[in-house]
């Protein structure tokens, strides 16, 4: 069938701009000046602003990243 | 009580363990029945990136400058973010290529060069010894502190004792003895270490939960949470600070710890062992890049929180923080923890040493000896016999080396600085092989030359802006070198090069050593020429998804090598055993029986290369095959020659083709203008016959009227007026007659005289009207004019103009309702040209005559099929003048039912312009 083999080619360019933009997304996002955004003397829920947010954004990514790599279901027959 | 025997014993216990899953895993492994063979076993041996750097070292870090302990694990989630890009490519590339180790895979990727793969395994050798020797310092710290326990005092430093007592180096041994039972038993010729890969992820799981259970104790046990624990400190200026990116070298250095680590997760020989040269199976990439940096994350959880717990434990600063893991505990009297931590930081420590080790033996074996020894004649290896022993002896010995090395930076260098610092400097180092390796899998340009000089300018910057000031910190080099620079030259000073300064110390090491090794690399690939063979390299590697079929890079042999020769090769390496089962494999692969076989073909000798290259590098392995294969090696250049010669014959081929194509052009073109001269003779004959009928209709009539009048004198008046008018009128028929057929041969034949002047087309049509006044008052015909106000001039022969205006109105009066006849004149600018219309409310013209109409002698019929009422050469002179001047003429129907015979002109202003009838109505 076209469409099936249509998508066969589709999903993993699809998946590869996907980290790719996941990349670009992290980089800017785990860099000054972003960075320096967060790096306060502030506390929220007793911890400290920064030591939050950097580990939210990286358990952001790792849940990202298993669902562009892993978990996201796939068919196709990519070796 | 924590007696120094009990800690000895459950280390030699624990690394007895270590070893028997080693040796389970390798005796599944021949079973066939693969230990490792899932993602969660390869994401755990990648984390064989946590050494004790991350167990002790980011502790450390944390205490002394907050949060940036953490670039050095967000840049390996970074880059596993794009591993469909990167790693995968790496991996790929690495299987097709039977690559071995880093050093392997630059060499293959430039040519298979023998001086690049020296020149890298020298950097790696190099550059890690600051490394071995913090697994080192950490381990043998760990111990001397946990032997005085329940007193936290920090031991004395190494110089003070004997090397025979100094606990460095009996850890140092120790490891290196291991080191060579892990690794270097056999050799195996796809150079996995199924049983070193399953150990490796054993001690990844200790270490994580060794720290675990220290972050859990200090963050629960002693504090009451998070908040507790971050408010007990935040109530202390000195460490509320560390909450912030300010503490350490500021974003400066954030960067280049983030850009370092990158480098690193890929570029560390034994990070590139456990990912690339050790992955079974290229789907465990798809768990294993989330999984690994999930360990990362879980680990990093309680860095700070135990750097503040030791912080404020010990305020006086005379515990270093590097040992908080442990000391903590200790403090605490958690003797069972204390111990289970210092386990864990052994297991960090062993996992690094062992896998380093192996990498870099394997290098030192296949890339640095083997392409010398081979080299040097007189030792005659090329001829002697069994190999694989003399392989693994180097391979022990460089394990061996290597150890010293890092327990003499230990001893003599990197005592007095901390952890993190001293692994930075490898960091440094391992980032020296990123341009190349980056470079080669997408740059199919990168050659050889810019390689070498991009790494050799990148190791000489790192070792003049990194290594050599820490020799002049330890005293091994005057003070003032770093001070005043050498022989007090300013610019020179190795922490501000050139007058660089305001930048950290590795920052700027950093970015010198990378703008020459990017540059060195760059401008070398672009001032030199490839060989054949690079090109041949570069092109399997950057387009490896596209050659995902073809192994290996030299299938360019001349079958001449006897299959006999290639046994006894492969037997020497890797041993009788396993060569017999590798040729058994791929005779019944491809089907084919050995035994029968006399002559290897060029897919053998290229099989046997890539088996080799497993156990003895690419270079290495070139060079052995070449020795058996002798003289009877097809050159690379001659290769290239012969696919040279190809594309020259398909070129020419191509050409022959594109001629005979043209050839078959110009003959069809040629039949056609024969099609055409036939139909112009035919036409000619026609022609000639119409006209003689045409002329001859007159002249009959005046010939017989005038014989009447000749034979008839008593003819009366009125009949005599009547007869002599009718030859009056057929005398001027044939004048009009021979007039238009003279013109039209004229025009035909390009002589017509044409009086071409710009002159406006109002007076021209009015002048029409006025000599076609006569014919409209003899019937009753309603005549509407419609022209606009203003036209501009146009470039015509005026009379000849005024001839096809006529003609058209002449037509038009002719063919117009018998009784009721209405002729319009609408004369416009319309698209940029002089539009005329002359439009009747006769039959029309049927479309299949609307074409012929403008023919010769071709008048149309008229619906009663009455004779024909004009000479049926209007038409034609007036198309050819029309086409002489630039203009079209064509008929269509009128809007009331009759014909609109149409003609266009260009204004003189726009002679060149396109063509100006309505595309629809094209007549011709």
């Amino acid at each position: 069938m076209v469409r099936g083999a249509d998508r066969g080619m589709e999903r993993p360019r699809r998946m590869h701009e996907r980290l790719l933009a996941a990349f670009l997304f992290a980089l800017l996002a785990l860099n000054p000046p972003i960075l320096s955004i967060f790096s306060a003397r502030l506390f929220i829920f007793g911890i400290p602003l920064l030591y939050l947010y950097l580990f939210g954004v990286w358990a952001a990514m790792i849940a990202g990243l298993a669902w562009l790599s892993d978990l996201e279901p796939r068919r196709d027959g990519e070796r | 009580m924590l007696q120094g025997w009990i800690i000895l014993l459950v280390a030699l216990a624990y690394l007895c363990l270590l070893f028997a899953i080693a040796y389970y895993g390798d005796k599944r492994a021949d079973a066939g029945r693969s230990l490792i063979g899932n993602p969660y076993i390869y994401a755990l041996s990648i984390a064989v990136y946590c050494t004790s750097w991350t167990f002790y070292g980011s502790v450390g870090r944390a205490a002394s400058s907050g949060i940036d302990f953490l670039p050095i694990y967000l840049g390996p989630t970074l880059v596993f973010v794009l591993w469909a890009f990167v790693l995968r490519k790496i991996i790929r590339i690495s299987k097709a290529q039977r690559i071995t180790s880093i050093a392997d895979f630059i060499s293959s990727r430039y040519g298979k060069s023998a001086r690049l793969s020296v020149l890298v395994t020298v950097i790696a050798v190099v550059g890690i010894m600051p490394y071995i020797s913090l697994q080192l310092k950490a381990v043998s710290t760990s111990f001397n502190v946990l032997l005085q326990y329940p007193e936290v005092v920090m031991p004395p430093r190494s110089v003070q004792v004997p090397v025979v007592g100094d606990t460095a180096f009996l850890v140092a041994m120790v490891m290196a003895i291991f080191a060579i039972l892990f690794g270097t038993r056999h050799i195996d010729a796809s150079e996995h270490h199924e049983g070193m890969v399953a150990a490796i992820a054993f001690e990844s799981i200790v270490k994580l939960l060794a720290f675990l259970a220290v972050g859990i104790f200090v963050t629960f046990g002693i504090y009451g949470g998070f908040a507790d624990l971050f408010a007990a400190a935040a109530a202390r200026p000195a460490l509320a600070q560390l909450f912030t990116v300010g503490a350490g070298g500021g974003y400066g250095q954030w960067v280049t710890l983030m850009l370092l680590s990158m480098a690193a997760i890929i570029c560390l020989p034994r990070q590139f062992q456990v990912a690339v040269v050790e992955n079974v199976d290229e789907r465990h990439l798809r768990k294993a890049v989330w999984l690994f940096p999930l360990y990362l994350l879980v680990i990093n959880i309680f860095v700070l929180p135990i750097a503040l717990g030791g912080l404020m434990h010990f305020p006086g600063g005379g515990v270093d923080a590097d040992t908080f893991v442990l000391t903590v505990p200790m403090a605490e009297k958690q003797e069972a923890l204390a111990l289970f931590a210092f386990i864990g930081g052994l297991s960090a420590a062993t996992g690094m040493v062992i896998v380093a080790a192996i990498a870099l033996s394997t290098m030192i074996s296949n890339d640095l000896m083997m392409p010398i020894l081979l080299r040097i004649r007189w030792l005659g290896l090329t001829e002697r016999g069994d190999l694989s022993t003399l392989l693994l002896t180097i391979r022990r010995g460089a394990i061996v080396m290597i150890l010293m090395l890092g327990y003499l930076y230990f001893r003599f260098i990197g005592e007095s600085a901390a952890l993190v610092t001293i692994g930075l400097v490898s960091f440094a180092a391992a980032a020296q092989f990123a341009p190349a390796m980056l470079g080669g899998i997408f740059w199919k340009g990168g050659n050889r030359a810019g390689a070498m000089t991009g790494l050799a300018l990148g190791f000489a910057m790192w070792i003049y802006t990194l290594l050599l000031p820490s020799f002049a910190r330890s005293g091994w080099l005057p003070e003032s070198f770093i001070h005043f620079g050498p022989f007090g030259l300013a610019m020179l000073k190795p922490y501000e090069l050139f007058g660089l300064h305001g930048m950290d110390s590795l920052s700027h090491s950093l970015f010198w050593s990378m703008t020459l090794n990017i540059g060195g690399y760059i401008l070398g690939s672009l001032m030199s020429r490839q060989n054949a063979m690079e090109r041949i390299q570069g092109a399997l590697f950057v387009d490896v998804f596209t050659h995902s079929g073809a192994q290996g890079g030299s299938q360019f042999w001349r079958g001449s090598a006897t299959v006999a020769d290639l046994r006894a090769l492969l037997a020497r390496f890797i041993g009788a055993g396993p060569a017999d089962r590798g040729l058994a494999d791929y005779a019944r692969v491809r089907g084919i029986n050995l035994g029968k076989l006399h002559d290897a073909d060029a897919a053998l000798v290229s099989f046997v290369e890539r088996l080799l290259a497993g156990a003895i590098g690419g270079a290495s392995a070139r060079v052995m095959v070449a020795s058996v294969a002798k003289g009877e090696v097809l050159g690379l250049e001659e290769v290239m020659k012969i696919l040279d010669e190809t594309s020259q014959v398909i070129e020419y081929s191509h050409r022959l083709e594109q001629k005979s194509h043209e050839l078959e052009g110009t003959t069809a073109a040629l039949r056609a203008a024969n099609e055409r001269l036939k139909e112009l003779d035919r036409l000619k004959d026609d022609f000639i016959s119409t006209v003689s009928h045409e002329l001859r209709t007159p002249l009959t009539s005046i010939r017989s009227f005038s014989e009447i009048l000749i034979d008839n004198p008593a003819l009366d008046i009125e009949q005599r007026k009547r007869f002599l008018a009718i030859i009056v009128k057929e005398s001027d028929r044939l004048t009009r007659l021979i007039n238009e057929i003279l013109d039209l041969a004229k025009m035909g034949a390009g002589r017509m005289e044409w009086q071409v002047d710009d002159i406006d087309p109002r007076a021209v049509v009015d002048d029409a009207l006025a000599a076609t006044s006569g014919l409209f008052a003899e019937r009753p015909i309603r005549l509407e004019v419609q022209i606009d106000e203003r036209l501009p001039d146009v470039r015509v022969d005026r009379d000849r103009l005024m001839q096809v205006i006529v003609n058209l109105l002449s037509n038009a009066v002719k063919f117009c309702d018998r009784d009721a006849g209405v002729v319009k004149v609408a004369a416009e600018s319309r698209g940029g040209r002089f539009y005329l219309a002359v439009i009747d409310n006769g039959p029309g013209v049927a479309p299949r005559d609307r074409h012929r109409i403008f023919e010769k002698f071709q008048e149309s019929a008229g619906a009663s099929g009455e004779r024909p009422r004009g000479t049926g050469l209007g038409l034609a002179i007036s198309r050819q003048i029309v086409d002489h001047f630039g203009g079209r003429i064509w008929v269509e129907d009128a809007a009331g039912g009759g014909a609109a015979f149409c003609f266009s002109l260009p204004f003189s202003g726009a002679l060149a312009s396109g063509p100006g009838a309505p595309q629809g109505h094209e007549a011709v």
